[in-house]
């Protein structure tokens, strides 16, 4: 396993169509679960104001900022509307054993 | 530390605006009740049918409203419901607009920014500055020089709010700013908060309103009779009077420069009509707090934290029982404020937040 991938935390931590805050160093990152069993990674502050987004609100495949009530794709991390305008940065996601990996490379 | 106050500057380019950002108050971190997540998502949850149903009579009570004083025009009696299509088009388009602009009111998208478009003609804001003034109002709730809607700034304009009650002073600045953003300018405050790539969008809106009031003009020129324009662009200004009751409950003679919703929102008891009008916007401490619960969740919100809040107002009638010397004795004295009372149960406020309120 390459050093870039980081242990975020147990799969069962992230409860269905939830997110989740994993910080790591200096950095905070937003862990999503969806309905279905898949995962995905974003980073943690709304791109409009310093809000952690593992506050809001999943719907689907968006999460919603929980200050602002900005909007965006956590799978692509498209902004879907003002006051959210810039898109986020996502991160690969794998999960193994039981845990959730972000590739932060 | 204290911030001295002595004649406070509201304007979001001034004195304050910098006080404010010194002392931590611009995008500070605000106080939030605990409430178990399971149970919050469950609040969270969005749904079509309320709005759908709520948006539905509303538009029925307009249309009916509006028939009947087509009927009763040139007797007294178009008085009636031209009273009540000003308080649906005036007043409770304040509602629908606040509620889709956190597009909380339906589950489905386009729904909300449908309604949010509506709503802004009728109350006479500006759809896309109005989106981000507000945005800032829940960033920076009642911090001066950072809050573009406080509605009672310290000494209150006693003549200014009574004016508002027909939007006498609000709705000229408003037609002002419309006629600025026809010509693809902002002005110093709006370039403060909205965005580069939304201002295109300010311009753009503008010229759509200007053009329809401009049509209703017309129309009543052509016809010879006012008529047209008691349905649409008079009723922003006729029918306003009730929102702005509504709305000088919701932080008015409450503390400025608080990090904490409890002290500078009010939470009021309002019966069914009234909430209905309102859509629930009564429940404002839980709105500020949680701006995620749509309208029809907010009462089971208030449930879940009324532990941690100061006790709700039982009725207006005690809201301004509490607001009206407020505001007299801030004529005198500016620097007074209501201070919220929290119950035994609550987490008590941080002592940075007593020191600067």
């Amino acid at each position: 396993m390459s050093d870039s991938w980081i242990d975020a935390c147990a799969a069962d931590a992230v409860v269905k169509d939830d997110v989740i805050r994993f910080d790591h160093g200096d950095r905070t990152f937003a862990i999503y679960r969806t309905a279905d069993d898949r995962y995905y990674a974003t980073d943690g502050f709304c791109t409009h104001a310093n809000v952690h987004l593992a506050g809001g609100f999943v719907m689907e495949h968006i999460i919603e900022c929980p200050k602002h009530n900005g909007r965006f794709d956590f799978t692509t991390g498209q902004a879907k509307g003002a006051p959210a305008c810039v898109n986020l940065k996502t991160y690969p996601v794998k999960v193994e054993a039981g845990r959730v990996f972000l590739n932060l490379a | 530390m204290p911030i001295e106050i002595t004649k406070r500057d509201y304007s979001l380019v001034g004195r304050d605006t910098k006080l404010a950002e010194e002392h931590g108050l611009a995008n500070a971190q605000w106080y939030s009740c605990a409430i178990p997540r399971p149970r919050l998502k469950e609040l969270m949850q969005r749904r079509d049918g309320p709005a759908i149903r709520d948006t539905l009579l509303w538009f029925a009570l307009l249309i009916g409203t509006g028939t009947l004083g087509f009927l009763a025009w040139h007797t007294w009696w178009a008085i009636l419901p031209f009273a009540a299509y000003g308080v649906l088009y005036g007043s409770s388009s304040d509602s629908r607009w606040h509620e889709s602009l956190h597009r909380t009111a339906f589950k489905t998208t386009w729904m909300n920014d449908a309604l949010y478009e509506i709503a802004s003609f009728m109350i006479l804001r500006e759809s896309v500055p109005w989106r981000w003034s507000h945005t800032r109002h829940h960033t920076d709730t009642i911090i001066v020089g950072r809050d573009p809607e406080i509605a009672a700034p310290r000494p209150p304009d006693l003549l200014g709010i009574a004016l508002a009650f027909f939007a006498l002073k609000g709705g000229p600045k408003e037609f002002y700013r419309m006629g600025l953003h026809c010509t693809g300018r902002l002005t110093p405050a709006e370039a403060t908060y909205v965005p580069d790539e939304e201002r295109h969008k300010v311009y753009r809106n503008a010229r759509i309103y200007v053009f329809i009031y401009l049509s209703t003009i017309a129309a009543a020129i052509a016809l010879h009779s006012f008529l047209p324009l008691m349905y649409i662009g008079l009723p922003s200004f006729y029918g306003v009077w009730l929102a702005v009751i509504f709305g000088l409950t919701q932080h008015a003679g409450l503390a400025e420069d608080v990090l904490d919703h409890r002290l500078n929102c009010r939470t009021v008891r309002m019966n069914f009509v009234c909430r209905y009008l309102y859509w629930n916007m009564n429940y404002h401490v839980e709105h500020h707090m949680f701006p995620m619960v749509p309208y029809h969740s907010l009462s089971g919100l208030h449930q879940e934290l009324k532990d941690d809040m100061p006790k709700p107002y039982g009725s207006i009638r005690e809201a301004y029982r509490e607001i009206i010397p407020a505001l007299w004795k801030q004529r005198k004295d500016p620097t007074f404020y209501v201070k919220r009372q929290l119950p035994r149960t609550a987490t008590p406020v941080t002592a940075p937040m007593d020191a600067m309120s």
